[in-house]
């Protein structure tokens, strides 16, 4: 007699549909309409970058991989997605190779190294974006605008509106704010244009991808610094500065795209909370205070580190607990 | 009105259109019929009958072997072949009564009364000496959840008809085919605790069963219905008893601490027929459903039924089916071997073509914290299941692993497909094993 064997598991029997490259896609979807905006503002230099980063980071796991004998997950889209914040953080003046320098390090030292998907404490891109930073101060820093730049130049020249800001305040002759949130200036490749940020941060919304806590404690406790900072400093009430702080550099794309990165944020529901207030303090001193005018991606990369104490102080009260004691 | 919830739990494939709507259909069984001793929480019964006894169908063939047990009664008549152990939907083997259906069905005199001239305790005893226990699917003796240290505390009588296991649709057949004996049923409970409430519990993806049962309960004070967000797991104790009263009970309560007593449609069935009819536990409705079975559709089933009668009587699986689960696809308990009786706490078999659980693949975990949204328990499913896999005991126990009310919600979010009610469920027995040692 034929014996049918039939399968035997713990429960559930269901699964969801989503997995982890699905998520990984949206969010490569979600970063599409300021790829697309970069590359237009910016020409088809930045459309090189893009191809340059995904695909160095996507070969580069594919190698690790190969070469470990582990099992290949180049194709679960994570790494794509570090490739690509990755050129959304260069400027467009950027040699080629430093870029593709970048992905190495971000896939292969801060993510694989360390036990690969899951297991990194810093984002890989911003760590990437960091290291280049470090290591070539000027080429990552300049914003020379190029024939192909479509945008609007500041009167400093090469200068972001967000360095001007720092340097002269909000003055008559600044960017205007309608500029800043639609992103014809100049800045890195994918971090322009808030418009086109806040849209695909929409679709990750919209699929669930990631809830309100983290952008909304970052941006949020962000503003409350920034008008702290000018009633304390005498500059008083200034909308132009606010907006401005809040569309230039890499906020936008910072607490939408970057922040929210599972991995290297809290799991726990108040430690987003938590981790988001921290962002916006810090963001907000390093740029009021620090030598630079961009703060972001320092901030995100110091609250990565501090994600486990966060946590540890942030288990939820599990259900039932410390309630009515028993009769 | 917001409908009544609880925080978490998710929206699996409902797939309850496959049977809601088809008459529950008797079923006669065939074979050797098989009753456990043990189809309850608590001491196993102990049998009263010997190999060779002839038993009429009602009769108790065993007794209750504590406080905390309950009786086992023969749904047929005929003859004792032999007591043995015998394999149970849950896996395990249990000494077992195995009865020689005659086919006379010969039943022993059941003794009617009115719920008027019955005291409490004459209520608690015919309860009791129908066995009834929680047929939802836990197994709780009735006799004993009824009989709280203090009945005037009780508040809250819950009667369960969420029904939020996916498939499932005997709970909906029975309160649209039940409805005054459920609404009896509750009034016997309320006889039981002078300051509560009785509230039928129904989400809100069963509109005939709410319109139902808010017709009946028109005239009662002491009835209501609650209308509950459809939502896996609506129906678990611990939710249902939140969605309704607000109040919280953790892994060391029971419902009584909060005021609360919770009991499946399919118990208060039972209630009524033990209590009025004088008809012990031995029918049962079972849904027999899924996409790998030909005919899905409910049946009333007699306790010690094969399982695989009931499959051959819905038509029988479908070629290539991979998956049978006594129970529902959340929680159910997967079957091997379809050789196993069904006992009072069955409630459906699933049927699926293909098993989601063998597909999925588990990946890294990616923290991407759906697991604890979706924790009705409010716990860390992905760190705790970490620390299971670990085997780390007492960071376990710290981080609330033994809240976990198994209920399988992080593995079905879960996008990296990891085993994390597997892992948290086999560390959670070990913690409260360690517990018991000490």
């Amino acid at each position: 007699m034929e014996i049918t064997m039939y399968n035997v598991s713990s429960n559930p029997h269901d699964r969801d549909s989503m997995t982890t490259q699905r998520i990984m896609q949206l969010v490569a979807i979600a970063l599409l309409p300021t790829t697309l905006f970069g590359i237009w503002n910016f020409g088809l230099k930045a459309l090189l970058i893009v191809v340059l980063t995904t695909g160095s980071a996507v070969l580069c796991e594919w190698l690790y991989n190969f070469f470990m004998k582990k099992p290949q997950t180049a194709w679960d889209f994570s790494a794509f997605v570090t490739g690509l914040l990755i050129a959304l953080n260069m400027p467009v003046s950027i040699p080629w190779w430093m870029p593709v320098l970048g992905s190495i390090f971000a896939i292969l030292v801060v993510k694989q190294l360390y036990g690969g998907l899951g297991q990194n404490f810093m984002n890989p891109a911003l760590a990437a974006r960091c290291f280049l930073i470090i290591s070539f101060a000027g080429k990552m820093t300049t914003f020379t605008a190029n024939k192909a730049f479509k945008g609007v130049v500041d009167t400093v020249s090469g200068a972001t509106p967000l360095a001007a800001l720092k340097a002269n305040g909000y003055t008559d002759k600044s960017v205007s704010v309608l500029h800043m949130f639609l992103g014809d200036i100049q800045g890195t490749i994918g971090e322009t244009s808030a418009l086109a940020i806040i849209l695909g941060a929409a679709l990750l919304f919209f699929f669930k991808i990631i809830t309100w806590r983290i952008p909304t404690a970052y941006i949020g406790s962000f503003t409350i610094f920034i008008l702290i900072y000018m009633s304390a400093s005498g500059m008083g009430f200034s909308a132009g500065y606010l907006f401005s702080q809040l569309f230039g550099g890499g906020l936008m794309l910072g607490a939408f795209f970057m922040a929210t990165d599972y991995v290297t944020s809290p799991i726990t529901p108040m430690g987003q909370i938590v981790f988001g207030i921290c962002l916006g303090v810090l963001t907000a001193i390093f740029r009021l205070f620090g030598g630079s005018a961009e703060g972001v991606s320092y901030a995100i990369i110091i609250c990565n580190l501090l994600v486990p104490v966060i946590e540890r102080f942030t288990v939820p009260r599990a259900f039932g607990k410390g309630g009515r004691k028993k009769a | 009105m917001s409908l009544l919830t609880f925080r978490g739990g998710v929206h699996p494939f409902e797939g309850k259109e496959l049977t809601k709507d088809k008459p529950v259909t008797k079923y006669m069984p065939k074979g050797l019929m098989v009753y456990p001793v043990s189809q309850h929480i608590g001491a196993p019964a102990n049998p009263i009958v010997a190999k060779g006894d002839r038993v009429l169908r009602g009769q108790k063939i065993a007794e209750a072997g504590g406080f905390v047990s309950a009786h086992v009664f023969s749904s047929v008549s005929g003859t004792v072949k032999a007591i043995e152990p015998h394999l149970v939907p849950t896996g395990g083997m249990v000494n077992s009564i195995v009865i020689e259906n005659d086919g006379q069905y010969e039943e022993v005199k059941y003794q009617k009364a009115k719920l008027s001239n019955l005291s409490r305790e004459e209520v608690l005893n015919r309860i009791k000496e129908g066995g009834v226990v929680g047929m939802g699917g836990a197994g709780f003796p009735t006799h004993v959840k009824l009989a709280p240290k203090d009945p005037s505390k009780i508040e809250y009588l819950l009667v369960n008809g969420a029904e939020c296991e996916p498939y499932l649709t005997s709970d909906y057949r029975r309160m649209l085919d039940n409805t005054k004996e459920l609404v009896e049923g509750l009034r016997i409970m309320l006889s039981l605790f002078d300051n509560a409430k009785g509230v039928f519990c129904v989400e809100n993806n069963k509109p005939e069963c709410i319109a139902a049962l808010e017709e009946a309960v028109k005239n009662e004070p002491r009835m209501s219905v609650a209308t509950l967000l459809t939502k896996y797991p609506q129906g678990g104790e611990r939710n249902i008893i939140y969605a309704v009263t607000g109040r919280e009970i953790n892994s060391s309560m029971l419902p009584a601490d909060v005021g609360c007593v919770v009991d499946n449609v399919d118990t208060v069935h039972a209630i009524y027929d033990a209590v009025i009819n004088g008809k012990p536990a031995m029918t049962k409705l079972i849904t027999v459903s899924g996409d790998g079975i030909n005919n899905p559709q409910n049946f009333e089933v007699m306790t010690g039924t094969p399982l695989s009668e009931l499959i051959e009587a819905a038509g029988g699986l479908k070629e290539g089916a991979e998956k049978v689960v006594a129970g529902g696809p959340m929680m159910g308990f997967p079957m091997f071997n379809f050789d196993v009786p069904a006992t009072k706490t069955t409630s459906s078999i699933l049927c699926l073509l293909e098993d989601p659980v063998a597909k999925a693949v588990p990946t890294a975990c990616i923290n991407c914290g759906r697991c604890v949204s979706v924790c009705p328990s409010h716990i860390l499913p992905a760190r705790l299941a970490t620390l299971a896999d670990r085997g780390d005991l007492e960071a376990f126990d710290k981080l609330n692993g033994v809240e976990c009310c198994e209920c399988g919600c992080c593995s079905y979010i879960c996008p990296a497909k990891r085993h994390l009610t597997q892992s948290i469920k086999s560390m959670r027995r070990l913690v409260l094993a360690s517990r018991k040692k000490k």
